[in-house]
């Protein structure tokens, strides 16, 4: 298959901030990847280099096969605007308007408006719509230009359960065409409606490239936790933190890790065993990650 | 290219008009100044009445260039609108031009009332190829202003660029003789005067409207101050473009 953005080793850094780290990976055409990760991982750098906003400190970062920072090259890719830095005094049709004059066969202001429910408004002032018109409004922006590859950054945070589904049926109805999507999300429910593929970073790193059904199987994590001196090795540990005297562990089989804990005969009390939310598996992969280093 | 350019010139065209703060304020003050100051006082001598007019263009059009730009720019850069522009395909360029082209454009219109002011109250009087003179040499006269707007506006947080670039304004034109002719200026006005930019912006104009012989000193030093000022711009712009987009 045709890949249409690939990092090649990439990093990035900010002053003493290491923000990529390395990093290489290949969108390929008609992909729908969801990129995972807590604040700050990267996530952000790593789009801001596929769409030519920033360049890698090191390594290669393409698209289509060309420079992210070549104009012509950014044909081909939409890119979602924060809804809150829309210009307020601008009517919905105009800024549809000016984002369309980039490009060489818009889909135009009509047609665009109708596919995210936003006809209505096509004369109403940006500064008057509300979070979730201005969210969709924003989406809408990054399908103009009819891209190949459009990356959605946090499309549907803040939306209500009815928009967020129309939002995710003219998502779909887009990678359905044979349109490529990477698409970040704090909502695992999101990832698993869209995706297929599903790429976590932490710390700057890719730490799991996978598809749904096995990262879903990593998010269906359970996290022991209990108080004791010290641990001996356990088995299927993906990450182990320590806080206020306790410790918590993260892992896949909590059965079998509490028999081998029994068997091991080291002292230990107050057992919780609780399933690990979306963020602490990765915060686990995460830190699971920097141990090894 | 110039598709784009046109776009985002209008884009940017809509923005200043649709919140016309900036141009009601470059053309309201000197237009209340002409009918405060000028009608009165110098308004049946033609020369005096005729400099003074296109002393108080220049200093709407200064202000245009000098605090409208030095705001729009510092704004920018604070908004998370600009990154979102530089991931279309196009380069900074239109976006650049633009604001060129609408705050050239935004001048134009903010001199007006003054020029209507002139007109009516006033015995200012002027042949239309003087008037294309004088409106050739107020562009001219203005691009140091917009330098130094630019300069503001790239180097400084938006609060910042907005005091700054009144603190630079207002003296510069009263020291230029926007306000009060050179001659009636105190001594050691006079004496720098000729060194600023604005004074040899005002000589241009002068020359143009009314054909009183320019002081050669004031337009060198508007040169060199056209020159130093494009200098520190570009130096500027790409600090800023280091920082955001490298």
């Amino acid at each position: 298959m045709t890949v249409l953005a690939r990092a090649i080793e990439a990093t990035r850094r900010y002053g003493d901030v290491l923000a990529l780290d390395r990093v290489s990976l290949d969108i390929r055409a008609g992909e729908l990847v969801g990129l995972l990760g807590p604040n700050g991982a990267g996530k952000s750098t790593l789009i801001n280099l596929f769409a030519g906003l920033r360049r890698p400190t090191s390594g290669v970062v393409e698209l289509f096969g060309g420079s992210p920072l070549d104009p012509a090259i950014r044909r081909g890719i939409g890119v979602t605007p924060q809804e809150t830095g829309l210009p307020e005094s601008f009517r919905v049709g105009e800024i549809v308007d000016f984002v369309s004059a980039h490009f060489p066969e818009p889909v135009g202001r009509a047609e665009l408006l109708a596919r995210f429910g936003l006809s209505d408004l096509v004369k109403r002032q940006i500064g008057g719509l509300s979070g979730g018109q201005r969210r969709r409004l924003a989406v809408a922006l990054a399908f103009a230009g009819r891209p190949r590859l459009v990356f959605l950054d946090e499309p549907t945070t803040g939306l209500d359960v009815e928009a967020r589904r129309a939002l995710w049926d003219g998502i779909k109805a887009f990678h359905e065409d044979g349109g490529t999507v990477l698409l970040t999300s704090h909502y695992l429910e999101e990832i698993e409606a869209l995706a297929q593929r599903v790429v976590v970073v932490g710390n700057g790193r890719v730490l799991v490239d996978d598809t749904v059904p096995a990262v879903r199987g990593m998010v269906g994590a359970r996290r022991v936790s209990l108080v004791a001196e010290d641990l001996p090795e356990l088995p299927g540990v993906l990450g182990s933190e320590r806080a206020d005297g306790r410790i918590d562990l993260v892992t896949t089989d909590p059965d079998r890790l509490v028999v081998e804990l029994v068997r091991s005969r080291v002292p230990f009390s107050g057992l919780e065993i609780r399933p690990a939310t979306l963020e602490e598996a990765f915060l686990a992969i995460t830190s699971k990650e920097s141990a090894n280093v | 290219m110039s598709n784009l350019v046109l776009a985002h010139t209008r884009f940017l065209m809509i923005e200043q008009i649709r919140v016309p703060i900036g141009l009601l304020a470059s053309s309201l003050f000197p237009a209340i100044s002409m009918l405060a100051f000028v009608v009165p006082f110098a308004g049946q001598d033609v020369q005096g009445a005729t400099t003074a007019t296109a002393s108080l263009m220049f200093f709407g059009a200064m202000s245009a260039a000098l605090i409208g730009l030095s705001n729009a720019v510092s704004q920018d850069r604070e908004r998370s609108w600009s990154p979102y522009l530089r991931t279309l395909p196009a380069g900074p360029f239109p976006r650049f031009a633009g604001r060129i082209l609408s705050t050239l454009a935004v001048m134009l219109i903010s001199v007006i009332p003054v020029l209507v002011v002139g007109a009516l109250f006033t015995v200012a009087a002027i042949t239309p190829a003087r008037l294309l003179l004088g409106l050739g040499a107020l562009v001219t006269g203005v691009v140091p202003f917009m330098l130094m707007g630019l300069f503001v506006g790239f180097v400084m947080a938006s609060k910042a660029a907005m005091a700054v670039s009144q603190l630079l304004f207002f003296p510069m034109a009263i020291l230029g003789g926007l306000l009060l002719p050179p001659q009636i200026l105190p001594e050691f006005v006079q004496a720098v005067s000729p060194y600023v930019p604005t004074r040899g912006a005002a000589e241009l104009i002068w020359w143009a409207t009314a054909g009183v012989s320019p002081n050669a000193v004031s337009l060198i030093m508007l040169a060199v101050w056209t020159v130093l000022l494009a200098a520190g711009a570009v130096w500027a712009y790409r600090r800023d473009e280091g920082r955001r987009f490298s």
